[in-house]
């Protein structure tokens, strides 16, 4: 079981069968800087389950020093990164770094990034996803932000942070609860579902602007928003018809056109991200289970079959995988469904899971659970091996949702 | 055709990133707050507003018990509760301007989503058994709070009992 890292409120654990070693000299000025960039890029990497920090203390160096890879080699390290952190006169900070192949002796390049002194996780951030994706091939999501609500005494909030939990900032505050969360292709949006006129209704709401529209307001319940990968319209849960049933709505609002016709619960849609196919949860069969349909609409086809109790699918955007949520017992535990072949994996030993969403990756998977008695936001690898917990604001902490790559 | 019923209460939206300063929401506020004391007529009154989590709550029948209790992962009024209806459906169809919010709610167990829409079904099977005495389907908004609003905190069959219900909430 790997060390927690004391410095953060990240705590990871487990071990995985092939994580790459990597040593993350403390940046040249890192002492007097308000970031700890090595640190932060140590956290992400570590989280991501594919990566084991090994020491690198006691040396000095920076993105111009040429290091002595026989040393780095000896402690185990495949991988150097190397940089500095200088505040220039206007109050910005110049972040520079480069990365090391210890085994060949190559230098693999790095950046230089000015940003102010807001960006400068962000800039850490970013130069995490470099590593990631220059060892590992796959795209990095360190850069990318996740929503989340909270409940303190009597008041919720929504939070938009950074996919390591920190940075948050509030897009709203309310008396009344909000639930579901969901981003938008584009990172630019959320829609939510607020109880602020004292029936469930779905907002969309501009992150940066702050401005919202109220998408569903019709009679009866109005819930469970998912975009449709192209921005252009949304499905929705209402009960408008009598029952609980699925619709879709254009994005600026309108007449919502029926998807499902059960005399059943349909909820919690979510769109493939080629945008064709709907996976939702039907209790057409008695239970709820996880089925999919095509996006206008169409006969539905079961997708899960062990277990009595299956909801809140989200769907990897490579199209392989299902997470999902079963209950177990009297558990609601995080299951995993390879969807060709249909395998699935409990891959948590909490037992009060809800919410899970991929990371735009499809390589880690946000969701809340009860850790220690408190509500907790943790990330896993698909295989359940590494897990973290998610620094998080005070109080009850649920609905995650990772939003997308952002556009640099 | 929307079907809009509007309660005062505030919210406030904090805006992400650089921008200032809050946004009102879509919903009115009610002014619920009394004179303004010595400032009348000032150019720089100020007219406190006080949010009252009760404002668009209206009184309904008298003496008649306005919640419903269910049965673990049922949504089946049982007859204990017939009377109780009996006495909401009396009163609105001797009152055909008056409306009810129906409030369908579950205990903690479960997703939510799920629970929404469990809960619906309880609020859906209170206004079909008002409609089916007579009552105007018109006067009438099930809706759901799912598990958002437990009457009762904790765990434990007792709590859950307790949360497992539906509200008959006059609204006009």
């Amino acid at each position: 079981m790997l060390p927690a890292l004391a410095q953060f409120r990240v705590e990871v654990s487990g071990v995985g069968l092939t994580q790459l070693p990597i040593a993350l000299v403390p940046f040249k000025g890192q002492d007097a800087s308000p970031q700890k960039i090595s640190e932060i890029v140590q956290a992400d990497l570590e989280r991501s389950g594919q990566f084991r920090g090994v020491d690198a203390s006691g040396q000095a160096l920076d993105e111009a020093s040429r290091p002595d890879l026989a040393l780095w080699r000896q402690r185990t390290a495949d991988s150097l990164v190397v940089g500095s952190v200088t505040r220039l006169g206007d109050g910005r900070f110049d972040v520079r770094f480069r990365l090391w192949d210890v085994v060949r002796g190559q230098d693999l390049g790095g950046q230089s990034y000015t940003v102010p002194q807001g960006d400068l996780r962000l800039a850490s951030h970013r130069i995490a996803d470099y590593v990631y994706e220059k060892l590992t091939g796959d795209k990095g999501i360190f850069s990318t932000r996740i929503a989340y609500v909270t409940k303190g005494g009597s008041r919720y909030s929504l939070w938009v942070a950074d996919a390591d939990g920190e940075n948050a900032q509030a897009a709203l505050a309310s008396p009344e609860p909000i639930i579901s969360p969901v981003w938008s292709s584009n990172g630019q949006q959320l829609a939510y579902v607020s109880f602020e006129s004292r029936k469930p209704v779905v907002y969309v709401h501009n992150v940066a602007s702050g401005q919202r529209r109220l998408l569903a307001n019709f009679r009866g319940s109005n819930s469970a928003p998912a975009w449709a990968p192209d921005g252009g319209s949304l499905a929705v849960t209402l009960s408008r018809d009598g029952g609980s049933q699925l619709y879709t709505i254009p994005a600026s609002g309108g007449e919502p056109r029926r998807l499902t016709q059960s005399a059943s619960i349909d909820t919690e849609p979510v769109y493939s991200a080629d945008g064709s196919t709907i996976y939702f949860v039907s209790d057409r069969g008695g239970a709820p289970q996880i089925y999919k349909m095509g996006a206008s609409g169409g006969a539905p086809t079961r997708v899960t079959f062990s277990g009595t109790y299956n909801i809140s699918p989200s769907v990897s955007g490579d199209g392989r995988w299902l997470a999902y949520i079963s209950r177990v017992g009297g558990a609601f535990k995080l299951h995993v469904m390879e969807l060709a072949t249909g395998n699935v994996s409990a891959i948590t030993d909490t037992s009060a899971d809800e919410s899970p969403s991929f990371a735009p990756n499809s390589k880690l998977i946000v969701y809340a659970t009860h850790l220690q008695g408190r509500e907790a936001l943790m990330t896993t690898t698909l295989d359940g091996k590494i897990k973290a917990r998610l620094a998080g604001q005070g109080g009850d902490i649920r609905e995650p949702d990772w939003g997308p790559f952002q556009k640099q | 055709m929307l079907k809009r019923t509007i309660y005062s209460l505030a919210i406030v939206a904090l805006i992400a990133g650089c921008s200032s300063g809050t946004k009102l929401t879509d919903a009115p506020v009610t002014d619920r707050s009394g004179t303004a004391g010595g400032q009348q007529g000032s150019a720089s009154a100020v007219a406190p507003v006080t949010i009252d989590p009760n404002a668009g709550t209206a009184q309904g029948p008298v003496g008649i018990e306005r919640i419903v209790y269910f049965d673990y992962d049922s949504y089946t009024v049982k007859p204990e509760f017939q009377s109780l209806i009996d006495g909401h459906a009396r009163f609105l169809k001797a009152n055909p301007q008056r409306r009810v919010s129906i409030e369908g709610h579950t205990d903690e167990r479960g997703g939510r989503e799920y629970n929404l829409a469990l809960g619906q079904k309880r609020s859906e099977a209170v206004r079909r058994a008002l409609t089916l005495l007579g009552v105007n389907d018109a006067q009438i908004e099930a809706v759901s709070f799912g598990k958002e609003k437990p009457a009762v905190q904790g765990s434990g069959e007792e709590a859950w009992a307790q949360n497992r219900r539906a509200e008959i909430r006059y609204t006009r």
